[in-house]
């Protein structure tokens, strides 16, 4: 585990509260508050504009917060004395447009960050990428470049990517909305097979379907507030409020 | 073989007294081309040099967090994209020129500058391609979405090593293209120099013909097909640059 801090792991990995976000006058986040334990999965639902992707982005420090509190491992992520660079390796992030770097095969995409940024061997940091595009069902792409794989393909170099840095929590945000239907599923699957492997992820994901199936807790967000949460079954079965009720009858 | 040549041109000016290739057959003539060609070369490859050393300089100063820097960077821009070249030559060497020291020559009695004209011609020449530099690397690094930074960030890298892994590289195949032109239109502006007596190609051509006025034509088809071969290698050299960077499936394909 990282450093000295007393963080241990039955307090929650992730613990988010009362958490504000304005952009200007425009108040994005207006006090969210969950805990995340190691090992879980939960997933973010929401009409889009609702805030998503923002908090998401707020756990890694990708934005600043204008109140509240974020706290990874028991560190808190919005202190002007973060230490980013520990907290980025706790905490991995994979985007909607994939953003691989385009001058680099699947192989070096993986092995960049380690290297560059950990300074580690460049043979054993091989011999993991190799590996992790192994583990993401890229095995005889490692030399490939982006412009050279389809959509789901590069998202999943991104995961293997993402992953290297052997990361404690994992980030998506969208990852399948820029992705052909045919090629959400082989992501879906990588993903799943992360999460059964203890992976604790945080979801932003508009397939119900597949949270329904791996979440262990959804949250439903609209203009910037948590309305509703639950494990899957009661959310999707038995929701609530009127909002979210309208949102899955849009959806489902 | 070169007798062969020279007894060929002597007899072509005889027979076609317009088209005096006097310097094929005179080496004295010979010798001031190859010596303008040389200049020309060394001009040119100096200017490309420094001129992209200063766009890679502006392109970091109009990025810069100082207000003043970026004021500076886009003062520079203005100023020499939009004054004619030959008229910064002529500002730096007789304007600027005559606040430079002098040193005493190697007779040990004349007053020398220490800036000849050529060296005033390789900074005014690189400050004007290098105008064009700033910009075509600004917006090299500009085309990089922020999204591409962003996974840098993700990933821990601080803000250097997401420029020298990432966006530079990048940013440098966007760029090569818009470069490509500028350098080439560097390379035929040098001929510019010959406003201050710099003894380039175009100025040794010029000294020929008025020495011999049958010279003409064939000092200038001479001077044409140069600039074309001159032209032509730096083009191929960029081409070649940009296709053992081209990466597949990035920018434009090939
Ligand atoms: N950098 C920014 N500057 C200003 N406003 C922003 C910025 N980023 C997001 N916003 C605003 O914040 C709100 C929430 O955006 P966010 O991207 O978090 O929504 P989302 O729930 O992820 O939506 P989607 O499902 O469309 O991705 C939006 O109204 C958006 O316009
Ligand atoms: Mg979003």
């Amino acid at each position: 585990m990282s450093d000295n801090s007393p963080w241990t792991a039955d307090q929650p990995i992730v613990s988010i509260k009362n958490v504000r976000k304005s952009y200007g006058e425009f108040e994005v986040l207006k006090g969210v508050s969950f805990d995340i334990m190691k090992g879980d999965v939960i997933c973010i639902i929401g009409p889009s504009g609702s805030g998503k992707s923002t908090l998401i982005r707020c756990i890694n420090a990708l934005a600043d917060i204008q109140d509240g509190s974020i706290k990874v491992e028991g560190q808190e992520v919005h202190d002007a004395k973060l230490d980013k660079l520990a907290l980025r390796r706790k905490v991995g992030m994979v985007f909607q447009q994939y953003n691989l770097f385009p001058h680099k095969t699947a192989l070096q995409n993986v092995m960049m960050a380690p290297l560059k940024v950990l300074g580690q061997q460049k043979k054993d940091v091989e011999m993991r990428a190799r590996a992790l595009l192994k583990k993401v069902r890229l095995e005889g792409k490692e030399n490939a470049y982006p412009g050279e794989l389809s959509g789901g393909q590069q998202q999943r170099v991104a995961i293997a990517r993402s992953l290297a840095m052997q990361p404690d929590v994992m980030l998506f945000d969208e990852v399948t909305a820029a992705l052909d239907p045919e090629t959400v599923k082989e992501v879906l699957i990588t993903i799943k097979e992360l999460a059964a492997d203890g992976m604790t992820c945080i979801l932003v994901t508009h397939e119900m379907s597949f949270a329904r199936e791996v979440a262990d807790h959804i949250y439903f967000t609209d203009r910037g507030v948590i309305v509703e949460h639950g494990p899957p079954s009661t959310f999707f079965d038995n929701a609530q409020d009127p909002r979210t009720k309208a949102f899955l009858g849009q959806i489902l | 073989m070169i007798e062969t040549i020279q007894s060929f041109f002597r007899g072509l000016a005889q027979t076609h007294p317009k088209w005096n290739f006097i310097f094929f057959y005179e080496p004295s003539q010979w010798a001031r081309i190859v010596s303008g060609l040389s200049v020309t070369i060394e001009l040119s490859v100096a200017c490309i040099a420094l001129s992209l050393v200063i766009g890679i300089l502006g392109a970091w100063a109009q990025g810069s967090p100082s207000p003043f820097l970026r004021w500076l960077t886009q003062g520079y821009i203005q100023l020499f994209r939009n004054t004619p070249p030959m008229i910064q030559l002529l500002f730096f060497y007789f304007a600027l020129g005559q606040f430079t020291p002098t040193i005493t020559g190697p007779d040990g009695w004349t007053e020398e500058p220490v800036m000849s004209n050529i060296g005033w011609a390789m900074v005014s020449l690189s400050f004007f391609a290098g105008a064009f530099n700033v910009e075509i690397f600004r917006a090299g690094i500009e085309a990089i979405p922020q999204t591409t930074k962003e996974a840098c960030e993700a990933l821990g890298m601080n803000r250097l090593q997401t420029y020298a892994y990432v966006v530079l590289p990048l940013a440098l195949r966007v760029s090569l293209p818009a470069l490509n032109n500028n350098l080439v239109n560097l390379v035929k502006t040098t001929t510019q120099a010959i406003a201050i007596a710099v003894p380039e190609l175009l100025y040794q051509m010029v000294s020929i013909w008025n020495d011999y006025a049958s010279a003409q034509n064939a000092a200038m088809t001479v001077l044409f097909v140069t600039y074309i071969l001159l032209v032509g290698a730096l083009a191929f050299a960029m081409n070649r640059w940009e296709r053992t960077l081209h990466i597949p499936g990035f920018g434009g394909g090939r």
